[in-house]
């Protein structure tokens, strides 16, 4: 869909090797560039995830969500600063939403962390949400994994401002923190299903305001008393919701971040490795389903099969046929196009 | 979505504190369909080459009414260049008095819009002059 002619693109494949082998180099240009062929699905993006995610993995990817004006980017621009003294190295993605009407998005995370311009240890991305729902871009995965690959110890993943279930940023971070103001709330909000389900810490920020401790109080009640394993841990295979760690920060001032970043750290260490292993194995599914339906989307699309893909979804469109025989069809008309001397492909 | 958005920096180099202007600017090109990176106040030269490269933009603008900018803006330009930036479409507006225009076309700033621009002018320069890109 992004092919046009032009020099960049003629050999998306060198293109794609060409900008890995700088970005992995230390280059940060290129690595820029890279992030925009991801996000833009252009054709260098393939080649280039294919070269770059085996060496994905390494970082500790945290994810940051929670309501707009909570502290998201201060909390954000605070952790920098924190882990940046210890040495350590800092990926920021940041997606804010993009206008459902235009299109056009207003990108302004990076406000609370430009102090770190001249600092190679710390790269910020800003990413539209593009359509997306979910508190995330369809693209912010792919682009975690880039950042990931070329080493840098840490990779935040912040989100658009979330309210109560748009809950992806747990099946693509490691540890995911929700970040919470005080008084937003009564107990009720706590054991409400939805975003506090997937944290794994709990922030109360802006721990100067009045109400902050009661906050955390409320939370810690709620849902370290009712949730986590330990409580039915005989349970069989149910699964439980998690028993979060609730912390107070003000990071404005800094205030709480350095324990911030020691509970990040206790969370990594002590998450078990069946634990490890099931976090991964959901956002490996969540991945390859993705792919899997577009690259499913774009052979019913394909010439040989485009008119037939119409024909079927115009039948569902007129109520002549059901959504779940439109989709059996369709798929079998995948397999019957798969064979090579296929004649009969008319089913309605 | 026909094509990709175009990705805009937004600026405010030097330290007068007017950022009305910017923040309307960004407002407005995000009603035109762009994707619009805003950083705030008080920016460096470097922070914003930083900005500009790491978030790849398309264009960047730069709004300055302190009167610096016949020192700030060739120092930003000099710096995308350093950083192999030199396709990036660089704008500027604020107050800059006509006779400072050619000096600043003459380092690369490639449009000055003075007082009164309406945002639809501004959106339609962009989409015809921001680098085609991969």
């Amino acid at each position: 869909m992004e092919q046009r002619a032009g020099s960049a693109v003629a050999e998306p494949r060198a293109r794609a090797a060409e900008l890995c082998d700088a970005a992995l180099a230390g280059d940060r240009r290129a690595l820029a560039r890279l992030l925009t062929a991801v996000e833009n699905r252009s054709a260098v993006a393939e080649p280039a995830l294919r070269t770059l995610y085996p060496r994905a993995g390494g970082a500790h990817v945290v994810g940051i969500t929670g309501p707009p004006g909570a502290g998201k980017s201060t909390l954000v621009a605070a952790l920098i600063g924190e882990l940046r003294s210890a040495g350590r190295s800092v990926a920021v993605v940041a997606v804010d939403p993009s206008s459902p009407i235009t299109g056009g998005a207003l990108l302004g995370d990076r406000v609370r962390m430009q102090a770190y311009a001249d600092d190679d240890g710390v790269f910020i991305r800003s990413m539209a949400a593009r359509g997306h729902a979910g508190g995330l871009a369809s693209t912010t995965g792919a682009a975690t994994a880039v950042l990931d690959a070329v080493g840098f110890d840490l990779v935040l993943v912040e989100t658009v401002g979330t309210g109560q279930s748009e809950v992806e940023v747990a099946a693509a971070a490691d540890t995911t923190v929700v970040l919470e103001a005080p008084e937003m709330g009564d107990e009720v909000q706590a054991i409400k299903a939805g975003l506090l389900e997937v944290a794994d810490l709990v922030v109360v920020n802006k721990g100067d305001k009045p109400g902050a401790q009661r906050t955390a109080a409320q939370l810690r009640a709620m849902l370290v008393a009712t949730g986590g394993p330990a409580v039915g841990a005989s349970r069989g295979d149910r699964p439980r919701p998690k028993r979060p760690e609730v912390l107070v920060t003000t990071a404005a001032t800094g205030e709480g971040v350095p324990e911030l970043i020691a509970a990040l750290e206790r969370h990594r260490t002590t998450l078990t490795d069946a634990g490890r292993e099931n976090a991964r194995l959901a956002r490996a599914e969540a991945q390859v389903w993705a792919i899997v339906a577009d690259r499913l989307r774009d052979r019913l699309h394909e010439a040989t099969l485009r008119d037939d893909t119409q024909r079927t979804l115009a039948e569902v469109a007129a109520h002549r046929l059901d959504p779940y025989a439109a989709a059996d069809t369709l798929l079998a008309s995948l397999a019957v196009d798969d064979e090579p001397d296929a004649t009969n492909r008319d089913c309605t | 979505m026909p094509d990709r958005p175009i990705k805009v920096l937004i600026a405010k180099p030097g330290l007068d504190g007017h950022d009305r202007g910017a923040k309307v600017l960004a407002r407005g090109l995000r009603d035109e369909g762009f994707e619009v990176v805003y950083t705030g106040l008080r920016q460096t030269p470097e922070m914003i080459a930083t900005a500009a490269l790491q978030e790849d933009v398309d264009v960047v603008g730069l709004s300055i009414l302190s009167g610096a900018h016949m020192t700030l803006l060739p120092r930003i330009t000099k710096l995308l260049k350093e950083r192999g930036l030199e396709d990036i479409l660089v704008t500027a507006g604020g107050i800059i008095p006509d006779d400072d225009v050619p000096a600043l076309t003459q380092v690369g700033v490639a449009r000055v819009f003075g007082p009164g621009t309406t945002i639809a002018e501004v959106a339609e320069y962009l989409r015809a002059n921001a680098r085609p890109r991969d």
